[in-house]
């Protein structure tokens, strides 16, 4: 090729790539733009502390926030310990050839990519028909107690959604601690257990905890696994026990976007839902970015 | 960790007691953490087991296996008497007609449309970050890309509902305001992160190297990004394409909101579509539970279980690929 052509193709390819990053960079912003720009006025402490009126064409959303935080946090608990020591296995106690820790690896990435509506589906199997309808006949409730949707079960199913999530984060932040340091601890005598208890798990916990907010923040957007697990469409009251259905800022979304019988007078209402479920989770990333970044830094200063 | 390693192949000299009890201890810690290390495996088996356990009725029961039979799913059915033989998913009326064609062709449509625009932008988007972007940029250039996986889909549905809809409809003059084309771009944005950073990755783990070889020999920094870097990280960069395949075809919100779900036989991008997860979203809540249309939709859930599955191994065989063959190359 000449000269002329070869750094003409060149100068195009480049600014191809350029105009790909430029277009994703652009639809963020635009949606972000657009989303501010519509529900901004809207959103006061009235909205955020009211419950819906009017059949939801007026009011607030606390009832939907309350419901998320509660089944975000129901799941978190359920899910930690869990991720936490799967990953402990596969990082301080396998051998990373074992067929176990392998066989562990790959059903944790194809745990990752099952479709969200697939986590539905095994909520409703497992957790309500089987496990809930179970708990009902041993307990020997004679009407439906557990055998139905409720908080708990839309949270365990968010929970084994979320374990990916948990896992590859924290087993990251387990490599990020120093051989020295577990060498050093052994050396001295401790057991195993004793250095993963005082010497890995704290020195592992930002980045633990960055698994944490990232899992949360994942959950709670999360609709599909809820839709047939607990999210309730309107419910004023909060949820007060376990079995208790609850409403949602990702499912009231989706009811406000698609079902409301007047688009035009719901339209701020759903704007300023959509702020602020974008906020809730955006704060959530950015929480987990800066405990990441710290710790980094940390570690990088360390050696 | 290397415990078992560094023990010396003699005879131990005999514990104390509380030595004993000790170990027994550590033991005992092993085998809890090991125990529960098993959840990741069973989880994704009782997610098979269960959602297939619901549509097992289709099997075994009589009246379910008449009225949703396989032929009856996947073959042309006489829908009316004296019409052409066709495939319709009607499930809920006095003659069900449980075609899951209209599903397969509306999720496919959907799919295509979000791969053909995520698939070039996703690509371009990381080799611009890996290869071309000053490292200033690159910095602010991969973290907004994870701001935008961090939108949840029914943020994007939503978008793709109130904003997208009405602009492409006047754009392009649609005859149905919800469409396959509308949902496979609100998709695209759901998938495009996805093959982006799986991109970036494949395309940063090419030694640096091969780079400076490429431009020892004369080559330009575009001709050694274009005919050494990513050639050598095609594996990679396929198997980000397959996982951004299967996260469309398995998302729902987003699909659910802005697709217009209906289930119509027909290849114009422009008409409304309803796939496979958004009907059984929008069918499961008014479903009877035992009943035929709910082994149907349960039935859907393993479909769409098996063909994420067999994209996320193929995913995952073709990224140990690239690893493996620039770990050969590059020693």
């Amino acid at each position: 090729m000449k000269h002329a052509t070869r750094k003409v193709v060149g100068l195009s390819l480049v600014s191809l790539t350029a105009l790909a990053a430029f277009i994703m960079v652009a639809m963020l912003a635009f949606i972000l733009l657009d989303v501010v720009q519509g529900g901004w006025s809207h959103v006061s402490w009235q909205f955020l502390s009211q419950a819906p009126t009017d059949g939801m064409m007026g009011g607030g959303i606390f009832p939907a926030l309350f419901g998320t935080a509660a089944l975000t946090l129901l799941m978190t608990l359920a899910v930690m310990p869990v991720g936490v020591l799967t990953a402990v296995y596969l990082h301080e106690y396998a051998r990373p050839s074992s067929f176990l820790a392998r066989a562990v690896r790959v059903a944790v990435a194809n745990l990752a990519g099952v479709p969200s509506i697939v986590f539905g589906l095994f909520g409703l199997g497992f957790f309500i028909l089987f496990v809930g309808k179970g708990l009902d006949h041993a307990l020997g409730y004679e009407e439906l107690h557990w055998a139905q949707p409720g908080i708990l079960w839309a949270s365990l199913t968010l929970a084994v959604l979320t374990l990916p999530v948990v896992i590859v984060s924290t087993e990251e932040a387990l490599r990020a601690v120093p051989q020295e340091q577990r060498t050093a601890s052994l050396a001295l005598g401790a057991t195993q257990s004793q250095t993963l208890a005082r010497v890995v798990l704290p020195g592992a916990l930002p980045g633990i905890l960055t698994g944490a907010v990232l899992a949360v923040s994942r959950g709670a957007g999360e609709v599909a696994p809820i839709l047939f697990t607990g999210a309730a469409y309107f419910l004023p009251d909060l949820p007060t026990s376990l079995n208790s259905q609850f409403m949602h800022l990702g499912y009231h979304t989706y009811v406000l976007a698609t079902q409301s019988p007047d688009v035009e007078a719901t339209r701020p209402l759903l704007y300023a839902t959509v702020l602020v479920l974008l906020l809730l989770t955006f704060a959530l990333n950015l929480v987990a970015v800066l405990i990441r970044t710290r710790t980094r830094r940390k570690a990088a200063a360390g050696h | 960790m290397q415990e078992q390693d560094l023990a010396p192949p003699v005879a131990l000299p005999t514990l104390s007691h509380a030595a004993r009890r000790r170990q027994l201890k550590e033991k005992a810690i092993a085998a809890l953490i090991t125990a529960v290390a098993f959840t990741g495996i069973a989880a994704l088996v009782l997610i098979l087991v269960f959602v297939a356990k619901e549509a097992l009725t289709l099997v075994t029961d009589a009246a379910a296996r008449e009225e949703a039979s396989f032929s009856k799913m996947f073959l042309p059915q006489m829908v009316r008497k004296g019409k052409p033989l066709g495939y319709v998913w009607q499930p809920v009326s006095n003659v069900p007609k449980v075609s899951m064609i209209p599903l397969f062709i509306g999720t496919l449509k959907t799919t295509a449309v979000s791969m053909l625009v995520a698939v070039p932008l996703g690509i371009f988007g990381a080799l611009f970050a890996a290869e071309f972007a000053p490292r200033r940029l690159r910095e602010v250039l991969k973290p907004t890309i994870e701001l935008l996986a961090g939108i949840p889909s029914v943020v994007l549905g939503f978008f793709a509902l109130m904003v997208m809809a009405s602009f492409l409809q006047e754009t392009f003059g649609f005859t149905s305001r919800l469409n396959a084309v509308v949902a496979g771009l609100g998709l695209a944005l759901a998938i495009v992160p996805v093959i982006f950073t799986v991109t970036e990755d494949a395309l940063t783990a090419v030694p640096r190297s091969y780079r400076e070889a490429s431009l020892a020999l004369g080559a330009t920094p575009w001709e050694t990004a274009w005919k050494v870097v990513l050639p050598a990280a095609a594996p990679g960069i396929l198997a980000a394409c397959v996982l951004g395949f299967g996260r469309a075809i398995g998302e729902t919100m987003i699909v659910l909101m802005a697709s217009g779900n209906a289930a119509i036989v027909s290849w114009n991008l422009g008409d409304s579509v309803r796939s496979l997860s958004a009907t059984i979203a929008a069918e499961m809540g008014e479903v009877v539970v035992g009943s035929p249309h709910y082994a149907l939709l349960f039935f859907i859930g393993v479909e769409l279980f098996l063909f994420t599955f067999v994209l996320n191994l193929l995913a995952g065989m073709w990224t140990k690929k690239v690893i493996q063959r620039l770990k050969g190359g590059a020693g």
